[in-house]
C-alpha cells in the first residue's frame, strides 16, 4: 500500500511491528553464520556466544506477539493490514525455531571439539548453512519490498537444501561404515545437518507469508521438495 | 465494476431487486452514475463508502424515496422480483409497504407505541377487527425485539422510549405492513454500542424473512451484519461481493484503501 493511514499512529504501529519483526531477522541470519564458523573453525567461545544471543531472539518474539495482539484489540485491522499483522506473528515464530536450530547447532559444537574431525563433513555444513542463510537475507528483503516473485524463488531454492542434506546423509552413512569411530561425531553432525535442512523449511514457509501478504492467498502449488532420506535404506 | 453487477456465486437464485444502469441526478448534479446491482432475498446486503459517495441516494432508489425531491431524477431499470417499480401501474404508496425502510434518526410518531405501530396496517386495511390488528401489532413488536420492554405500556408514547428502543420500534413499525424488503439509512449511528449490537442482532434474525439492505458508515458494523458489500465512491459502485472477500481480500486499489482507513 502506497497510501498513508489517515489515522497516522496506526502506520507508526504496523511499522514498529514490522521493525521490530526485522530486528529478530537479523539477529537471527548473524545466529545462523556465528553457529556455522563456530563449526567450522572449532571455536568455542564464539559457539557460547551464538547460545546466549538466542534468549534475545525468543524476548523479540514475545514482544512481537503483545504488539499484534496489541493492534488487533485497538485498531481491528482489515484487508492489507490484517494479513500484515497476522504475518508477522507467523514470521516471528518461524524465525523464533530458526533460531532455536541455531542454538543447537551451536551446543553440539562444544560436543564435537572433543571428537575427531570427519574429512569434509563441517564444509559441505556450511555450504549448506550459507545457502540458508541467502535464503533468509533474501525473505526478508522480499518480506519489506513486497516482492512475491523473490519470495517464489526463494522457496524453490529450498529444493537445493533439500539435496545436499540428502547428500550430507549419504556421506554420513559411508563414514560410519567405514570407521565405528565416527559414530558419535557423524551422528552429532547428522543432527546438525538434519536442524539447518529444518531452518529452511522455515525460510520456506516465511516466503509463503510473504506471498500471502502480497497476493492475498498461500501459493497454491506445492513447492518442490527433496529430502528422500525418509525412504533412504542402508545399503551395507 | 469490471465482473457483472451479480456477486459472486450468488447467482443462484432469482435477485429480490435487480438494478440497472441506475443514474440519478439532482438538478445538474450526477449523484448516480451507471450503477447495476442484483440485491438477494433472505441476506443482509451492506453499501458503504464515504459521505456523499451516493449510497443512501441509491438505497431510496429502491422504494422511489427519490420521487418526493423536485428536482431528483431517476433513470435506468429497477425490478422488484422482476416488475419494473417505475411502471406507471406501480403505486408509489403501495411500493413503500412492500419495501420498508428505517431511518437514521429513530423517528417514532407522536402517538402510542401501539399507533405507531397500528398506523401502517390500518393505511393498507391488514386488519379486519380490533383483535386482528392487535395480532399484527405483538407480531411486529416481537420480531422488532421490543415486545417484553413495551408490552406493559402499549399506550405509552413511543417518543418517551429511549434511543435504542425507539429504532427498535420503527424497525417494528415497518416490518408491520409484512414489506418483503427492508431498507435501513445508517440504523445504529444514534444509538449507543449495546443498542447498536440489539438492532445488529435483530437485522441478523430480520433476513429469515426478508432481503435488508442496510448503509451504514462503520465498517465494522458492515463486515458484522451483512453477507454482501457494495462499495460506492464519487457515485459509482466499485465493487460489490461477498462481504467476507471484500474484508480480508478486495479486488480493487480503491476498496482496499477505504476499508483499511487511508482515504476518506
Amino acid at each position: 500500500m502506497t497510501h498513508k493511514h489517515i489515522v497516522s499512529a496506526f502506520d507508526r504501529d504496523l511499522e514498529g511491528l514490522q521493525a521490530l519483526t526485522m530486528k529478530m531477522g537479523g539477529l537471527v541470519e548473524e545466529s545462523i553464520r556465528n553457529a556455522t564458523t563456530s563449526l567450522v573453525s572449532r571455536d568455542e567461545a564464539l559457539a557460547q556466544k551464538v547460545r546466549d544471543a538466542d534468549a534475545r531472539v525468543d524476548a523479540l518474539e514475545d514482544r512481537v506477539n503483545e504488539d499484534a495482539a496489541r493492534i488487533i484489540a485497538m485498531r481491528q485491522p482489515i484487508a492489507s493490514d490484517m494479513r500484515t499483522v497476522l504475518s508477522v506473528i507467523k514470521i516471528s515464530a518461524n524465525l523464533e525455531r530458526i533460531g532455536d536450530y541455531s542454538k543447537n547447532m551451536a551446543k553440539r559444537t562444544g560436543l564435537l571439539m572433543d571428537l575427531p574431525v570427519v574429512d569434509g563433513a563441517s564444509h559441505s555444513i556450511r555450504r549448506m548453512a550459507r545457502e540458508v542463510e541467502q535464503m533468509l537475507h533474501d525473505v526478508l528483503d522480499a518480506y519489506i519490498q513486497r516482492d512475491a516473485d523473490l519470495a517464489r524463488d526463494v522457496r524453490a531454492r529450498d529444493e537445493s537444501v533439500d539435496q545436499m542434506y540428502n547428500a550430507l546423509f549419504r556421506e554420513f552413512l559411508t563414514f560410519m561404515m567405514e570407521d565405528p569411530r565416527n559414530i558419535t561425531g557423524c551422528m552429532h553432525l547428522h543432527f546438525i545437518a538434519k536442524n539447518i535442512e529444518r531452518m529452511g523449511d522455515h525460510v520456506t514457509s516465511i516466503a509463503d507469508q510473504v506471498i500471502y501478504i502480497v497476493e492475498g492467498a498461500l501459493p497454491a502449488d506445492d513447492r518442490p521438495k527433496a529430502d528422500r532420506t525418509s525412504s533412504a535404506q542402508f545399503e551395507g | 465494476m469490471k465482473d457483472s453487477p451479480t456477486a459472486a456465486d450468488t447467482a443462484t437464485t432469482e435477485p429480490k431487486i435487480a438494478a440497472r444502469g441506475v443514474d440519478v441526478f439532482y438538478g445538474e448534479t450526477h449523484a448516480i452514475k451507471d450503477v447495476s446491482v442484483d440485491i438477494r432475498d433472505k441476506a443482509v446486503t451492506a453499501f458503504i463508502g464515504p459521505s456523499g459517495c451516493g449510497k443512501s441516494t441509491f438505497l431510496r432508489c429502491f422504494n422511489r424515496m427519490n420521487d418526493t425531491i423536485d428536482n431528483c431524477r431517476v433513470t435506468g431499470g429497477i425490478a422488484l422480483d422482476g416488475e419494473n417499480i417505475h411502471d406507471r401501474r406501480v403505486d408509489p404508496v403501495q411500493l413503500r409497504a412492500k419495501v420498508g425502510m428505517v431511518f437514521q434518526k429513530p423517528n417514532p410518531f407522536p402517538k402510542s407505541i401501539y399507533d405507531n405501530v397500528a398506523y401502517g396496517p390500518r393505511i393498507h386495511g391488514l386488519a379486519q377487527s380490533r383483535g386482528d390488528l392487535d395480532e399484527i401489532v405483538e407480531k411486529a413488536l416481537r420480531r422488532g425485539a421490543i415486545w417484553n420492554e413495551v408490552k406493559d405500556r402499549l399506550h405509552a408514547s413511543g417518543t418517551g422510549l429511549s434511543g435504542g428502543q425507539q429504532q427498535r420500534l420503527c424497525i417494528a413499525r415497518a416490518i408491520a405492513t409484512e414489506p418483503e424488503v427492508l431498507l435501513m439509512d445508517e440504523p445504529c449511528s444514534a444509538l449507543d454500542p449495546i443498542a447498536t449490537g440489539q438492532v445488529e442482532e435483530l437485522i441478523d434474525e430480520l433476513k429469515a424473512d426478508y432481503s435488508v439492505v442496510i448503509v451504514t458508515h462503520s465498517m465494522q458494523q458492515a463486515a458484522r451484519v451483512s453477507q454482501e458489500t457494495a462499495f460506492f465512491h464519487l457515485g459509482t459502485l466499485v465493487e460489490f461481493g461477498k462481504t467476507d472477500e471484500i474484508f480480508t481480500n478486495p479486488r480493487e486499489k480503491l476498496t482496499e484503501s477505504y476499508i483499511t482507513g487511508r482515504i476518506g
